[in-house]
């Protein structure tokens, strides 16, 4: 596994898979009916406080 | 018995120190083990002073373990305040030192020591305070669990003091790898990795055992920042220790190599550490203090995962021109420009959380504190892609132009959202109505945004005036500017920066007062800020 190995990975399959892999995370995020859920633990900073975590 | 083996350790630490001292290779080895060994001394003696022993009539009485484990936090965030006062006096003083160079006391205090020292200051003890209180404070809060790991994170918070004890005084000693950002020696980041894998595992643990299912946006945002971290900082101080007992090492890396890993290093710290982990912060204290959830919170995760993603490759805008390769250098330049996008991006959804509640900036201090550091981050996440583009940066590189660009982000945005938490959090974690003043929050507000106003505004001058002086040849093809010439020509614009050094620290002070004056349990009276009457 030598210099240009890595280079011509970094260039061809292991971009296209970085570039496929972001491209899915997004489509996840907004998968039909994430709204729902993201509006939902979008209040998780207002649950908290009142008995301190006990 | 309490904290009897803690003080046997560090009591045996200290030993080991003394030895370390007694046997070093060197001078400079010797003289910071010596600060070890005193640090470590005191340490051992007010560790004793603390144990509890079960004979001595009552019994030991057991800390409470129910609640979020808040002490901790507590004590972050005075170290907080405490670090960044000591870390923008420094950098007053190398201003200052750049202005006028008398003030360059040989040969501890001279601008070459001192500078490593305010940057780390600032970003790793102020910084990585503020990091590790609102990270402790946030993950519980949003996890509804107890930190993990029991006194681990008092390991964690304590290992971290005396890290940057070390580091400081390892660079007033003149104990330096020359690494930008990465300075201390091989001994002292082995210690910074014991810590930082503390660090991991009370995060990691208490997400692991959290009772909210989801894992909020900002734990996300701390979480990469913990780990990239660390990975950034093994790979980037490889090096190969001449002797056990002496300071010097050298690296696992050579010519452009070793430049490239330490920009890799060194850009990537600016987007975990500084990005990252801010951001974490900006994510929890702007809905809390705004009293509404994030703008949209499939836009802070598309924010993340495209800064995660395009971050770590544009470490090579810091080597343009260099002897790397040509292809690096685009490759660089490219994923900064493409980091334009998640930047502004999180900048909008930050400052849109305050859609249909603009209002409350008129009546509340601290929200505009943090509105005014989104603000700053959105400029300096502009600007630096800017820079990072071949030609702007054959004019601006190795000028004050860069100057101007970090503390534009680094006083701006990382200083602006650390004094809004720190204000978020003083009064609730000491259980007080609210703070001592808002109208000295916004004295506060005010200097430091006039402050860093006056600071980059000057540094642009200055550095456009170096580059174009540096580069201006002719009609024989000869440089027409000596080094020197250009040096003289920015000297006013030095001494302005100072002055806005000095109005920043101006108005940190004012927040130690407040500060400790809310810790007192104080309230001044005041007129409230006037919410303006609707038109309707």
């Amino acid at each position: 596994m030598d210099y240009n190995f890595l280079r011509e990975v970094a260039d061809s399959w292991g971009l296209l898979y970085l570039f496929i892999l972001f491209v899915a995370v997004v489509a996840f995020t907004f998968r039909p009916g994430s709204k729902r859920v993201a509006d939902d633990v979008a209040q998780i900073p207002f649950k908290e406080d009142e008995n301190n975590g006990r | 018995m309490r904290n009897g083996l803690e003080a046997a350790l560090v009591g045996l630490a200290a030993l080991a120190a003394l030895l370390g001292a007694a046997f070093a290779k060197d001078n400079l080895f010797q003289a910071h083990a010596w600060v070890l060994f005193f640090v470590l001394a005191v340490s051992t003696v007010l560790l004793l002073r603390r144990v509890q022993f079960a004979s001595s009539g009552k019994a030991v009485t057991e800390p409470d373990t129910s609640g979020y484990m808040d002490d901790v936090v507590r004590y972050g965030v005075i170290a907080t305040v405490f670090w960044g006062i000591a870390g923008f006096l420094v950098g007053v003083v190398i201003a200052a030192q750049l202005a006028w160079p008398v003030f360059n006391i040989e040969p501890w205090f001279n601008f070459g020591r001192l500078r490593p020292l305010h940057t780390s200051a600032v970003i790793f003890a102020f910084g990585g305070n503020a990091l590790i209180a609102t990270s402790f404070y946030i993950v519980q809060r949003t996890t509804r669990a107890r930190l993990f790991g029991g006194n681990l994170a008092w390991f964690v918070f304590w290992g971290y003091q005396l890290f940057i004890v070390m580091a400081a005084t390892g660079y007033l000693l003149g104990i330096t790898q020359s690494k930008e950002y990465a300075e201390p020696e091989w001994y002292v980041d082995l210690w910074l990795t014991v810590v930082w894998v503390a660090y991991l595992l009370v995060f990691a643990g208490t997400l692991a055992r959290r009772k909210e299912p989801h894992i909020y946006v900002a734990n996300w945002f701390f979480l990469s920042f913990i780990i990239t971290v660390a990975m950034l900082h093994l790979v980037n101080n490889m090096a190969v220790p001449v002797s056990f007992l002496g300071v010097k090492s050298y690296s696992a890396f050579a010519g452009v190599q070793d430049a490239l890993t330490q920009w890799w290093y060194g850009h990537n710290a600016v987007g975990f550490f500084l990005t990252a982990g801010f951001l974490g912060m900006m994510y929890y204290f702007v809905p809390k203090q705004a009293e509404r959830p994030v703008y949209s919170y499939r836009l802070s995760i598309v924010h993340f995962w495209a800064l995660i993603f395009l971050y770590i490759w544009a470490g090579p805008h810091h080597l343009h021109y260099t002897a790397l390769p040509d292809w690096a250098q685009t490759l660089g330049m490219v994923f900064s420009v493409m980091l334009w996008m998640p930047s502004w991006g999180g900048m909008i959804n930050g400052l849109m959380t305050l859609s249909g509640a603009w209002d409350k900036l008129r009546t509340d201090p601290v929200l505009r504190m943090m509105v005014i550091s989104i603000a700053f981050y959105g400029m300096s996440t502009f600007e630096g892609p800017m820079m990072s583009i071949k030609s702007v940066n054959s004019l601006s590189h190795y000028t004050d132009w860069t100057i101007g660009h970090v503390h534009s982000g680094a006083l701006g945005w990382n200083g602006m959202i650390s004094f809004g938490a720190i204000y978020f959090l003083v009064p609730k974690l000491w259980n007080r109505e609210r703070l001592y003043s808002l109208r000295l929050v916004n004295w506060h507000l005010w200097l430091a945004t006039l402050g860093i106003v006056i600071y980059a505004a000057v540094m642009w001058v200055a550095g456009i005036t170096q580059g174009l002086m540096w580069r201006e040849y002719d009609d024989q093809g000869f440089l027409v500017n000596s080094f020197v010439e250009t040096v003289n020509a920015i000297h006013p614009e030095y001494v302005m920066r100072t002055v806005g050094g000095l109005l920043y620290l101006l108005g940190a002070f004012l927040m130690v007062y407040n500060i400790w004056r809310t810790i007192r349990g104080d309230v001044r009276h005041e007129p409230a800020f006037a919410p303006v009457k609707s038109a309707a």
